[in-house]
């Protein structure tokens, strides 16, 4: 299969488990307003995968449309970064994990906005506008628990250290040519914003060490399985439901 | 003429979600064509990536423009270039205002704070960045005391 199919499943990965994950707060979230914002960023999330797996499936041209691609792969076939299913842990890690993706996101989409391949560029520029958003609210809840009391100071440092191990994904060497970028040029331009944001919730970047890696190749972390499992079960056991 | 009477049906089908606008005032509608048997070909663009009412809203078309005359109809949805706020007419702006909802400022403009779409009190406060959508803040007026929805720029 092509490099861009592989290059779409990533990015319609990433997007599909972080709105899965980021959905599970539906009905648990702090107060009701974060409740609907995060619904809210899942269902951008949601949107972008449905985009992106579409185009891959069409490219592929074997008949798999965005169901088949999210709801038929297994465990090892699926391309996110690991980031994306660590389990929620407190309002505090869903922050944190928001504001590294997001910010992610954000950059990489507004770059691929420019690329050759107009289909790929058509969603990225729509998707760009969407993440900047949870940048947003990321940034502000960041700088509010970060600079808050020393307990929301203290959960929102742990939650920051927890997940930095995985966002060195991000940035491994992986594009397909029409992407026409290398993730690793985007680490810079995101510790500029990542920095900035932790410079005013008054915490410290972490230091960079163990590195989580492989989830691009198809290896997940334990919490992986159950997340599918949820999410694919209704649609394997009741085949060709139609709404 | 069918093609004048299909683009007036389409461009007054009500959003699903914000009954009180047509996708036409909400600039949804691309591009309404018609060929000689009378197949139409129109194009949508939806106002975000997972907007759940875009099946519903391709359906709405369908039969308004089957209702004015089409023969066949196929919707197209285009993404790009992405929808953003400045498409929304004056008339749009009005009724969301008149609906309780801020409208969204000129993105070619400096950004201002939005006034109470109630009593018109300039000077609001924001309680939540991300109200009913990303793209919705949720605002109090120290005016009249109520709180209400602004859709921001994008």
């Amino acid at each position: 299969m092509t490099a861009l199919f592989d290059y779409l499943l990533g990015l319609g990965d990433d997007a599909l488990v972080a709105a899965q994950r980021t959905a599970e707060w539906c009905a648990r979230a702090p107060q009701l307003e974060e409740e609907v914002a995060l619904a809210n960023v899942a269902l951008d999330q949601l949107g972008q995968a449905r985009a992106f797996l579409t185009y891959a499936g069409d490219l592929e041209g074997a008949g798999r449309d965005e169901d088949a691609l999210a709801f038929l792969r297994d465990e090892h076939e699926f391309r996110n970064v690991q980031l994306v299913e660590l389990p929620n842990g407190d309002f505090a890690t869903t922050v944190a994990k928001t504001l590294l993706l997001a910010t992610y996101q954000n950059l990489l989409y507004t770059r691929l906005s420019r690329a050759a391949e107009p289909r790929l560029a058509g969603i990225a520029a729509k998707a760009a506008k969407e993440s900047a958003f949870h940048v947003s609210y990321a940034s502000v809840w960041t700088v509010r628990l970060g600079d808050g009391t020393p307990l929301s100071h203290r959960r929102m440092r742990d939650a920051v250290e927890e997940v930095w191990p995985y966002t060195h994904e991000l940035f491994e060497p992986w594009a397909a040519p029409e992407a026409g970028l290398d993730p690793a040029a985007l680490r810079g331009p995101w510790l500029e914003v990542v920095d900035r944001v932790l410079g005013e919730a008054t915490l410290a970047r972490p230091r960079d060490g163990w590195a989580a890696t492989g989830g691009r190749e198809g290896r997940h972390t334990e919490w992986f399985g159950p997340l599918l499992a949820e999410m694919q079960y209704v649609h394997r056991a009741h085949v060709g439901a139609r709404w | 003429m069918v093609k004048a009477e299909v683009e007036a049906a389409v461009r007054a089908v009500p959003d699903p979600e914000l009954q009180v606008l047509s996708i036409g005032e909400l600039g949804m509608l691309r591009e309404v064509s018609v060929d000689d048997d009378g197949n139409a070909v129109v194009t949508v663009t939806p106002t975000y990536l997972g907007c759940p009412a875009l099946e519903l809203i391709k359906a709405d078309v369908a039969a308004a423009a089957r209702a004015a005359g089409a023969a066949d109809v196929e919707v197209v949805v285009s993404m790009s270039p992405p929808w953003t706020t400045d498409w929304l007419s004056e008339t749009a702006r009005a009724k969301l205002a008149d609906a309780g909802i801020a409208p969204p400022g000129r993105l070619s403009l400096p950004l201002l704070q939005p006034g109470c779409p109630r009593c018109a009190f300039p000077d609001t406060t924001e309680l939540a960045s991300a109200g009913a959508a990303a793209c919705m803040a949720l605002r109090l007026c120290p005016g009249c005391g109520e709180p209400f929805e602004h859709l921001k720029a994008h």
